[in-house]
């Protein structure tokens, strides 16, 4: 594929992506607080039945060869500090960067002016910083890019089976309590 | 199937299910994960370059990150489209100044909501920089990759943003 019809298609994806998390409520403010308060499940719902179907996909069409995976690197250090970081953020501004996009796209004005400024803001002061401010956390706990099967030393399916089988867990707890 | 497109709301597993398969097809044809984070830091680059362009060009970052139109800044102008038109079409798409938990919390404020929309917005962006993606990134496509790295990232999302939204809205 050449670069433009790469473009055009990632924002036919991009218009899907929006749509179902419009669907999904997660594009309002109130839904995502009330995620991070654990008083409606919505949004982790989503993401665990997004995680397993995308993982039993991809790693079918991997046995296949149709594609091929790209984990990111990461250390403890980075992915913890940077971890409680974003979830600060995520808490205060009441977005994330994928779900701000959508609710600006749903009407929230603070979402658009305030937010995605901020977010310009904090991306480029880690750009300014990037990468001397970073080296010793980085070599924290380094993992670089390895999955969890490989980190334990186990299947690719046996880990596949024992996440969905904890997922679904966590679905079936979650509704019997009415979560 | 016009009655689904217009419902207000879909069941989370069924969204999820959706977003699950849209994956698929991103790994196959543009052989990427879905991610959203990347494209504000490559636009903070281009409008960095506005002011100064040699600021921006010695940067390592946008060596190894150029700030260009790329796949995931059409991906994320897509998810504004998308949202939007299935607000509209199910008449939930509202202009909201002050979100309605926010104003019972901390009063109905514009100025002040968009202060600290800025505040948390900037520890987001670093964040996500930090932690290399953000709750898709990581939390979905780093997570059905089952990477270390993102498995521990989400894990940290959640507990951050749990311990502030419950020192910001229940104490």
């Amino acid at each position: 594929m050449n670069n433009k019809k790469i473009l055009i298609l990632s924002l036919v994806f991009g218009i899907i992506f929006g749509f179902l998390l419009q669907k999904g409520g997660a594009t309002k403010y109130d839904v995502i607080v009330a995620q991070l308060l654990f008083n409606d499940n919505t949004v982790v719902k989503i993401m665990l039945t997004a995680v397993i179907t995308g993982m039993t996909g991809i790693y079918i069409l991997k046995e296949f060869k149709l594609v091929s995976l790209y984990p990111k690197q990461g250390s403890f250090g980075i992915n913890a500090v940077g971890g409680l970081i974003f979830g600060v953020g995520f808490a205060v501004l009441g977005y994330c960067p994928g779900t701000i996009a959508g609710a600006i796209g749903n009407g929230y004005i603070d979402a658009a002016i305030g937010g995605t400024a901020g977010i310009l803001a904090g991306s480029y002061l880690y750009a300014l910083l990037y990468p001397k401010a970073f080296i010793k956390l980085n070599n924290f706990g380094n993992y670089g890019n390895k999955t969890l099967p490989e980190l334990l030393r186990v299947n690719d399916w046996v880990m596949i089976f024992f996440t969905v089988c904890i997922v679904f867990s966590i679905f079936m707890i979650l509704e019997a309590h009415g979560y | 199937m016009m009655s689904y497109l217009t419902q207000i709301r879909w069941s989370p597993y069924a969204v999820g299910a959706g977003i699950g398969i849209l994956s698929w097809f991103t790994f196959i044809f543009l052989k990427k994960p879905i991610g959203c984070s990347t494209a504000f830091a490559r636009a903070s680059g281009m409008i960095g370059k506005l002011f100064s362009r040699k600021t921006i060009n010695g940067k390592q970052y946008f060596k190894e990150y150029p700030p260009v139109i790329d796949w995931e800044i059409m991906f994320v102008i897509g998810i504004v489209i998308g949202a939007f038109i299935s607000a509209y079409i199910s008449g939930d798409f509202n202009i909201i100044t002050v979100p309605r938990l926010w104003a019972r919390e901390f009063g109905d404020s514009f100025i002040f909501r968009i202060i600290i929309s800025i505040i948390g917005g900037i520890f987001l962006g670093f964040g996500a920089r930090l932690a290399g993606g953000c709750t898709s990134g990581h939390g979905i496509s780093g997570a059905m990759q089952m990477a270390v790295s993102s498995w521990v990232s989400a894990i940290f999302f959640f507990i951050g943003g749990g311990v502030t939204a419950y020192l910001m809205f229940s104490l």
